[in-house]
């Protein structure tokens, strides 16, 4: 196992870890509400996933089909008639329900689910490498996943960036009032937001899934994942969320040839150096206020 | 029957009461002035017409219907437009994003970005910048340009000239008579009251919450105003 | 000349009641061991734990604002130093207890440098993984057990006669301590400050507080208040488990008990903790469903009716039942007691 070949590893997994940091990013970015409950939803896709497998007996990718809907009407209902409440009442609120939220949901999976671990079967592409030189080998679900990631934050990119729906997010994000005097419903554009975040929180949980197995309280350490790497990243940018989600996954992978109980905790604690000695993270956007 | 009737409203901020059973019309077409010290009530007032302070008591109509109970977004959609005190550009959005941000409610009409760089030349350079890096008098022509591309029946502007150099506030007001040939009718606030007498067709002066004075500005003496104005009663 | 008409009192009849209950239901608390069973000390040993850490967390977030979810880190420090410090060192384990808290605030004083760089949601996050990193840290050392933790074996050699009537002490004395600890801090300047800083951080810094300290001083209290209810906790259940000492689960039981009960105020963890104590004896058969109840109870609390049980019994009438406010009393023959609460210290909304 060379180190060029765990770095890249490393690489490929962060790209996991930025697409379920993704949608963290957008909801702090539009509604400033940090969603501790964004793990466990991920978590709770790739159950809908499986019973999805197991019914219908389609591959897991193809069960997104299903699973990224119905998880953007979570998402929306969820926002629009529980969440949408917390908002403008302090920092709290938010962080209460979610919380409440993520052991609500862990218990349910709990008891529907049980803590059996679980796994999604995609076949042939979970073991298939590529070949690049004699001693460099790259999986190719790695290798899908990462460039799906890149995808979904090009894509949220090009959204914010060039909608009018992207604008809108952008604007009730810099003055909630003032977007209204526009004629934006913030209470819509939340929902949307929320189901946006999630439908790239379904992908990511579902991708998780075939990787590697899961159990109903997975979704605590997915959500620490991806706000390490939107931390490291620095928060507001995108893309410095993929490379901070690089960092954690290179730092992990390292950690894990060095012991194979250390991997966690090496990550941890390199966001904890990255804490230390630059705060704002590798990217932080800077906007005169 | 006019544009805008405002009846018997009043508007509280949490036990405090800012406004007392006020009544205003605003005909289409017309501009209206609302002057007044700190504290009288005009902004309380254009915030509970835009529906982002609502009315303790009384109505708004607005073209005939009812709009006191309709949150602000909705308000916009059905043309009436706040330019809001402060100006409040989005800054991380550029000039042009702003602008087209303004355009959100679709409401068709005269005002397009093209049409807005024409009112307001200064930010035609100012174009990609973010708003955040525009000087106070290129916000406020900024905000003004939001606002009008919501392509509004009514512009409501809140204290236009606040914070900003006189010069600049001569730019500002140059535009006017262009936005009101375009047919929107404006309801505006001022604390400069030259600058409101100027343009404004008729003049309310609020004092602490109510009405003090009413009138054409030709038809209103400077004493007169000034009575209003500081509450002063009139021997 | 008359002399002042006004003078400021610190407390009022419904306080001196309060008082005097509080008083005899300590009494009855410390009356137990006389006339109950091991296994029922054991339990509200368990109990007083939880209304210290509650207390704890409370202080926290509910006062100085700062909501975390990593508190299980001074928990399981508090464990792990319990067991260092009675088997490692070989002290006597009840000494070991107030050792192992302090040893806990004295990690969460370099900690505090790193978890203050965050706010908010994302301080939050922060100490969850701090929390996180001390307990992966924990379990690859194998001096105090790894991954299958240890035996506080220094306790387990001491009688059970002696040894749970005397952790059910400890625990009475962690559990009242930690309210009169709170009390007290509010009372003081700290406190002044704290609220100042709940209302308006910017004001309170540019009047002079230094917010910065306020918050780490309470961080610290917390930390130390933790530790010593961990450490009493695994006096009681003598058995370490990494993965146990430092679960989040203990702050997801702090969180349930102190909103239920209701968010900054004394009052309010102390029947949170009643209540929690009650729904876990009525409802342990049915496993994860209790845990949902729960949940969905403090969701349902924080948007319809954030200030919790607590808060919807002094809706109507203002009541403090620990003395925190001062009161502007006219002294006049005609009105004994005014009432007009003056810089009121604790939840004023």
């Amino acid at each position: 196992m060379t180190w060029v070949n765990l770095v890249i590893q490393g690489i490929l997994l962060g790209g996991l870890y930025a697409l379920f940091a993704s949608g963290l990013s957008l909801i702090f970015g539009v509604m400033k509400l940090v969603n501790l409950a964004h793990g466990d939803l991920s978590n709770m896709a790739a159950f809908l996933a499986l019973i999805v497998v197991d019914s219908l007996g389609w591959n897991p990718f193809a069960s997104l089909l299903i699973v990224v809907p119905l998880m953007c009407g979570v998402g929306y209902v969820l926002q629009r008639y529980l969440l949408n409440r917390t908002l403008e009442r302090g920092p709290m609120p938010p962080l209460l329900v979610t919380f409440g939220l993520a052991v609500i949901i862990q218990n349910l999976l709990l008891e529907a689910f049980s803590a059996d671990s679980q796994g999604l079967d995609a076949g042939r592409i979970e073991d298939a490498a590529l070949t690049i030189t004699g001693r460099l080998a790259v999986g190719w679900l790695p290798l899908v996943t990462m460039s799906v990631a890149i995808a979904v934050i090009a894509g949220l990119q090009f959204f914010l960036g060039r909608t009018q729906l992207g604008r809108g997010f952008r604007a009730t994000s810099d003055n909630q009032s003032a977007a209204q005097l526009v004629g934006i419903n913030n209470q819509r554009l939340y929902g949307l937001a929320m189901a946006l975040a999630l439908a790239t929180a379904a992908i990511a949980g579902v991708f998780i899934a075939i990787r590697t197995t899961f159990t109903p309280d997975a979704g605590s350490l997915r959500l620490i994942f991806a706000y390490e790497a939107v931390i490291m990243g620095g928060m507001g940018s995108l893309w410095g969320t993929l490379v901070g989600g690089m960092v954690l996954g290179v730092a992990q992978t390292i950690g894990s040839q060095i012991d194979p109980g250390f991997g966690v905790l090496a990550g941890h604690l390199v966001f904890l150096a990255v804490l230390a000695f630059r705060p704002e993270g590798l990217f932080a956007k800077q906007v005169a206020e | 029957m006019s544009l805008l009737e405002v009846r018997s409203v009043s508007a509280h901020y949490g036990p405090f009461q800012a406004l007392f059973s006020l009544d205003l019309t605003v005909d289409e077409g017309e501009t209206v002035a609302v002057i007044g010290a700190n504290g009288a009530g005009k902004s309380t007032l254009l915030k509970t017409i835009a529906g982002l302070l609502p009315c303790s008591g009384g109505e708004v109509h607005f073209d005939g219907k009812a709009v006191h109970d309709l949150p602000s977004h909705v308000r916009v959609g059905a043309g009436i437009s706040l330019v809001p005190e402060g100006r409040q550009v989005f800054p991380t959005l550029t000039v042009h994003e702003n602008l087209q941000v303004g355009g959100w409610t679709k409401r068709l009409g005269p005002w397009t970005t093209d049409k807005v760089y024409e009112l307001f030349p200064l930010l035609v350079k100012r174009r990609d910048q973010l708003a955040a890096n525009l000087s106070g008098g290129e916000q406020q022509a900024l905000a003004i340009g939001r606002g009008l591309m919501a392509n509004p029946r009514l512009l409501l502007l809140d204290e236009a000239s606040l914070g900003l150099a006189p010069i600049v506030v001569r730019h500002l007001y140059q535009a006017m008579p262009i936005i009101v040939e375009q047919g929107t009718t404006v309801l505006l606030v001022e604390q400069d009251i030259g600058q409101a007498v100027t343009i404004a067709k008729r003049v309310y002066c609020l004092l602490e919450g109510r009405v003090a004075l009413t009138g054409a500005p030709n038809e209103l003496t400077r004493e007169q105003i000034s009575a209003a104005y500081f509450g002063v009663r009139q021997r | 000349m008359s002399e002042s008409r006004f003078k400021v009192v610190k407390s009022n009849r419904a306080n001196r009641i309060a008082l005097a209950a509080a008083g005899l239901v300590v009494v009855g608390f410390v009356s137990v061991p006389l006339w109950a069973q091991p296994s029922f000390q054991r339990t509200l040993t368990t109990y007083l734990c939880l209304l210290a850490l509650a207390q704890m967390w409370n202080l926290l977030a509910g006062y100085a604002g700062l909501l975390s979810v990593g508190q299980q880190a001074y928990i399981g420090l508090g464990a792990y130093g319990l067991w260092v410090f009675a088997d490692g060192f070989g002290l006597n384990p009840f000494l070991a207890v107030p050792l192992a808290g302090l040893a806990a605030a004295l990690i969460a004083l370099p900690t505090s440098v790193l978890a203050f760089r965050l706010r908010g949601g994302y301080f939050a996050i922060g100490t969850w993984v701090i929390a996180e990193a001390y307990r992966l840290i924990v379990t690859n050392i194998d001096w105090v057990g790894g991954g299958s933790g240890t035996t506080v074996t220094g306790a387990s050699h001491v009688k059970m006669a002696t040894r749970i009537p005397v952790t059910y002490l400890m625990a009475l004395g962690v559990a009242v301590g930690s309210v009169l600890l709170v009390f007290f801090l509010l009372r003081s300047r700290l406190g002044l400050a704290l609220t100042a800083v709940r209302d308006n951080e910017t004001g309170a810094e540019s009047l002079g507080v230094d917010v910065s300290r306020a918050k780490r001083y309470v961080y610290l209290i917390s930390a130390f208040g933790c530790g010593l209810a961990g450490a009493v906790t695994y006096l009681n259940l003598l058995r370490i488990q990494p993965n146990a000492a430092f679960s989040v689960q203990w702050t997801a039981l702090m969180i349930f008990i102190v909103v239920i009960g209701g968010v900054g105020s004394i009052e309010g963890p102390i029947i949170g903790t009643i209540v929690f104590l009650a729904l876990q004896e009525l409802l342990s058969d049915y496993g994860s469903w209790y845990l949902i109840l729960v949940g969905a109870v403090a969701v349902a609390i924080t948007i319809w009716n954030p200030r919790g049980i607590w808060g919807l019994i002094t809706s109507r009438r203002p009541l403090n039942l620990f003395p925190l406010r001062r009161h502007l009393v006219v002294a006049d023959a005609l009105a004994p007691e005014a009432v007009k609460p003056e810089g009121s210290v604790g939840r004023s909304e």
